[in-house]
């Protein structure tokens, strides 16, 4: 696995599974002080709302990107400068997910990460990008 | 010419909030590395802000009687759109710096942009809020591009 200063395109990021469960879900909403039914009103979220099961924050994805890099610099003199991400699908409580990353380019002490949420069939439902600036 | 963007609707373009203050304390610190699974210690003891943290402390916090019935709170920057439907959106966030605990933090959110584009089974509305988020001293701690796309 390759290390931020030795980092070159192509180079892939260690992946981490998330499976988000309802406490998970509770907690980050509640955080948030998010209301919305689909993450904790099962009957509502099937019934009204079509979903399978109960839905996945969207930005506690973002967060699980954002993840993704800190804990591939920590220890090393670099530092986050940009991220950005999209939510393209949803995931339900109990969906088998991965979080992972890959260097797309290193210049100028800058390197560019793609970032991924897969779900268990492998696609990528949560696609990002981040930035990361070497230090000295 | 736009078929669903009125002038009215686009004269909210530029359109502020009331800047919101808030103070990161090492408990919501704590909550928030925990429930998103957080494996950093800095983050897990709350002493400095995971990047995604401001997120949270400027959601809205709203009364229950301004939430929708699927429990929504209504964002009142935006207008009312002739679409409602939405969609998946997207974030792209700068940092300068890192948030610490028992700093005091300062989110101006701006509607930036409104526009349309033709989808495949119809018309779509995007629209654009830059949230910057500042320290006390005035300096920029981060700045967020929120894209919100309706059907």
């Amino acid at each position: 696995m390759t290390t931020p200063d030795k980092a070159q395109a192509g180079d892939l990021l260690p992946v981490r599974k998330h499976v988000c469960d309802e406490v998970q879900l509770f907690f980050y909403n509640a955080v948030l002080w998010n209301a919305h039914r689909i993450h904790y009103d099962l009957p509502y979220a099937r019934d009204v709302e079509g979903y399978p099961g109960l839905v996945v924050a969207g930005p506690l994805m973002g967060d699980w990107l954002a993840q993704v890099v800190d804990e591939w610099i920590e220890g090393f003199a670099a530092e986050l400068v940009a991220i950005e991400y999209s939510n393209r699908q949803a995931a339900y409580v109990g969906d088998e997910l991965t979080a992972g990353g890959e260097v797309v380019t290193v210049e100028d002490g800058q390197i560019v990460v793609d970032l991924f949420v897969k779900n268990a069939a492998g696609e990528v439902i949560t696609p990002g990008q981040a930035t990361i600036r070497l230090g000295d | 010419m736009s078929d669903l963007l009125t002038p009215e609707l686009l004269a909210n373009i530029g359109k502020e909030d009331q800047p919101r203050t808030e103070i990161v304390t090492r408990r919501d610190l704590r909550k928030y590395a925990i429930a998103t699974g957080q494996t950093l210690r800095r983050y897990l003891d709350g002493d400095e802000a995971p990047p995604l943290y401001h997120v949270a402390l400027f959601w809205d916090v709203v009364v229950r009687e301004e939430l929708s019935p699927d429990g929504v709170s209504i964002d009142k920057l935006l207008p009312k759109f002739p679409l409602e439907k939405a969609m998946a959106g997207g974030l792209q966030i700068q940092y300068q710096g890192k948030i610490k605990a028992g700093d005091v933090l300062t989110a101006t959110r701006t509607l930036t942009d409104i526009y349309e584009k033709q989808g495949r089974s119809g018309p779509l509305i995007f629209y654009e809020i830059v949230m910057q988020v500042k320290r006390e001293d005035g300096s920029v701690a981060v700045t967020e591009t929120t894209t919100r796309i309706l059907r």
